[in-house]
């Protein structure tokens, strides 16, 4: 069947090959950059050794590598954020992990009061990347499961991104390497292992500040980002089989937000739904709202909703949990809801 | 304690004296409602913020804070773009973005500029002597930093850092005695900011803050023993803040013979003493250097009062680096 010599079949076959996970794609797109640039390091709690960090992105970098570049780090995210900082005015680009994105916090003035505003003031450029572990679902706990990117949107001179598949993983992470700002990279963990997908072995770079079309609707328009990508595509699939056509918007980037692809789908659609974990009030959803109601408003056929978590801290315990998260039958019954309003 | 010839000594007591002149034109110019926003005075602080730079080689770096004044001048800021700066003019380091010594940043001199959240210049100071290290490169980074400043965790953990990674790094700690308006006492329950140094591994020295020769025999030392693989140091300064926190502050809160008393031991005056004694320089010098350093500064003056302000269609200019 398949003509001796056509790259059909062996594509499919090398594609299969290519599925990684989401965990995966990251460590090879570090590894990968790495080989192809002196200048990155890593730098982070626990990334060295056998060990390679609390999820084992950078196992076996510091053989590969050296200990020179895999910078194990005593806890202190003020001071080796900051380090990040000055090593990145030198010219090298530090990958930063922090451990949890929860933990992000304790070095929030390195980030936002110095690297972020030091381009603006007096001109030197900070290329670094922090890879914050984020997001929830598996009871990890108030400080295991927080989704802090509102925070960073905030803030100017950041770029935050937050990919959804194996390929915008390594993709992305390509491309905040290569930035000449400091990008705060979300990785979402309830993906890590779960989720595979095809991933080009060449690197491909996904361009920050686009967003992608997950699925392509005619009816209503979710847009959304990360994990609830998935559960946005699950929520879809089951309204389809009521004749429900939903487009769903996998943002990418929040900072700088894709404003056209958000626009384009909603005119298409005229009802829009905004879909993320982290908690509602002044979430990256709230700015998504405020864009369609200034730029769209006469496209509009129903008011823009938003799911988002709810205004406590993420609870433990399964039930709790739960409740926080939008679920799928939350987000297909929303769906439905703008559909006949 | 000498490190530094006769002529290198002169050459110090210039940029002492620039920086003295420049500090005084600035309070002056601040008092007579010439200014913009406020201002720092580091009156008191020359002997540490041109005795410490000048140990420094071209290469490099440093990451000065609002009393160091005279680091500035001495890595190659100029008192033109300097007030240009503090008037917020198209013109100043950071055209317009940031206030008074705030954000004087010039890579190309060796300088990170600071950030008021202190000590945040600490990290990347140390972060650049770990770039250092990495690339192995014989150089070396300094970090100013108030004792103020030397009660934050940020401080501790970049001391410990740096004792671990055995970063070329050297860390200028001016004891003025004041946070703001708070004493030493109410600040730390220590005599000596050195022994939070020594906690963490890193070599500590005790130093006059206003003896040039002081400052600068002991920095070049922590200097030389950095570069050569030695690993950090902390020099504590003793000095006096003279001045009030900034512009607007009378400081009522300083017994006043304190002030007398270190105003006796003015680092200057104190350097010229040397001279005399020493036989360095003719009166006539001093002088001569004095009206070199009114001209300079007269000059600045002139610039920056008739640079142009920035253009607010430039306002989201460089948020981003392209
Ligand atoms: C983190 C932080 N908190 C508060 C301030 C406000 N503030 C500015 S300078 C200062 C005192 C600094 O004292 P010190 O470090 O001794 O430096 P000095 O001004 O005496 O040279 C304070 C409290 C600040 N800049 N940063
Ligand atoms: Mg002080």
């Amino acid at each position: 069947m398949t003509p001796n010599g056509s790259s059909g079949e062996r594509s499919v076959a090398s594609e299969e090959d290519r599925k990684l996970s989401y965990i995966e794609a990251i460590s090879e797109a570090l590894r990968e950059e790495m080989r192809r640039d002196e200048d990155i390091i890593v730098i982070g709690e626990d990334v060295g050794g056998e060990f390679g960090g609390a999820f084992n992105v950078t196992k076996g970098f510091e053989d590969e590598f050296g200990r020179r570049r895999i910078l194990n780090m005593p806890m202190t995210e003020n001071a080796f954020i900051g380090a990040a900082t000055g090593m990145a005015l030198m010219g090298l680009r530090p990958v930063i992990e922090v451990q949890f994105a929860d933990f992000i916090t304790s070095g929030y003035d390195a980030i936002v009061q110095f690297a972020a505003t030091n381009h603006y003031r007096w001109g030197g450029a900070v290329p670094w990347v922090i890879r914050a572990p984020s997001d929830g679902g598996i009871s990890s706990g108030p400080f295991h499961s927080q989704n802090p990117e509102a925070w960073f949107m905030h803030t100017p001179g950041l770029k935050v991104v937050a990919p959804a598949t194996p390929a915008d993983a390594k993709g992305l992470l390509l491309s905040a390497i290569r930035d000449n700002n400091p990008v705060i990279y979300f990785e979402s963990k309830p993906l890590y292992r779960s989720l595979k997908g095809v991933v080009p072995e060449e690197g491909i770079a996904i361009p920050i500040g686009q967003a992608r079309v997950a699925r392509e609707g005619t009816d209503v328009t979710i847009v959304t980002y990360g994990a609830m990508v998935h559960e946005s595509l699950k929520a879809a699939e089951e309204i389809s089989s009521q004749g429900i056509d939903t487009e769903i918007v996998d943002l990418r980037t929040l900072k700088p937000m894709d404003c056209e692809t958000v626009l384009a789908s909603a005119r298409k659609t005229s009802r829009i739904l905004i879909v993320h974990s982290a908690n509602r009030l002044v979430g990256a959803g709230a700015e998504v709202a405020a864009l369609i109601a200034d730029e769209a408003f006469e496209s509009l056929d129903a008011p823009v909703r938003r799911l988002g978590g709810r205004d406590v801290p993420v609870p433990f315990s399964p039930p709790l949990e739960k409740a926080y998260r939008p679920s799928v039958d939350d987000i297909a019954n929303a769906v439905k809801e703008l559909v006949t309003w | 304690m000498r490190s530094l010839s006769d002529e290198e000594l002169i050459q110090v007591y210039e940029w002492m004296k620039l920086t003295r002149v420049l500090d005084d034109r600035i309070v002056s110019l601040w008092k007579q409602g010439r200014g913009v926003g406020s201002t720092f005075s580091g009156r008191g602080h020359e002997a540490i913020a041109v005795g410490a730079s000048y140990a420094l080689g071209p290469d490099d770096v440093v990451a000065p804070m609002h009393r160091d004044l005279g680091c500035y001048l001495v890595r190659g800021i100029t008192p033109r773009r300097i007030l240009a700066n503090q008037l917020g003019r198209a013109t100043g380091v950071t055209q317009g973005r940031d206030a008074n010594l705030h954000g004087i940043g010039d890579l190309s001199l060796g300088i990170i500029g600071f950030v008021s959240h202190l000590p945040q210049s600490m990290s990347p100071a140390l972060g650049a002597a770990m770039a250092f290290l990495y690339r192995e490169e014989p150089r070396v980074s300094m970090a100013f930093v108030g004792d103020g400043s030397s009660s934050t965790g940020l401080f501790h953990e970049v001391l410990n850092l740096a004792a671990v990674q055995r970063a070329p790094f050297v860390v200028v700690v001016e004891n003025n005695r004041y946070a703001y308006s708070t004493p030493l006492h109410q600040q730390m329950a220590i005599d000596d900011i050195a022994d939070r140094g020594q906690a963490h591994g890193v070599a500590a020295e005790i130093v006059d803050g206003n003896d040039v020769e002081a400052v600068h025999a002991v920095t070049a030392e922590a200097i030389a023993r950095a570069r050569s693989g030695g690993g950090p140091s902390l020099i504590e300064c003793k000095t006096m803040r003279m001045h009030g926190h900034a512009i607007h502050d009378g400081a009522e809160y300083v017994p006043a013979e304190l002030l007398v008393e270190w105003e006796r031991r003015d680092p200057i005056a104190h350097l010229e003493k040397i001279f005399f004694e020493r036989d360095i320089v003719e009166e006539a010098l001093i002088e001569e250097i004095g009206q070199k350093c009114r001209r300079i500064v007269d000059d600045a003056v002139e610039y920056a009062e008739s640079s142009s302000w920035p253009d607010p269609a430039s306002l989201e200019e460089g948020v981003y680096a392209p």
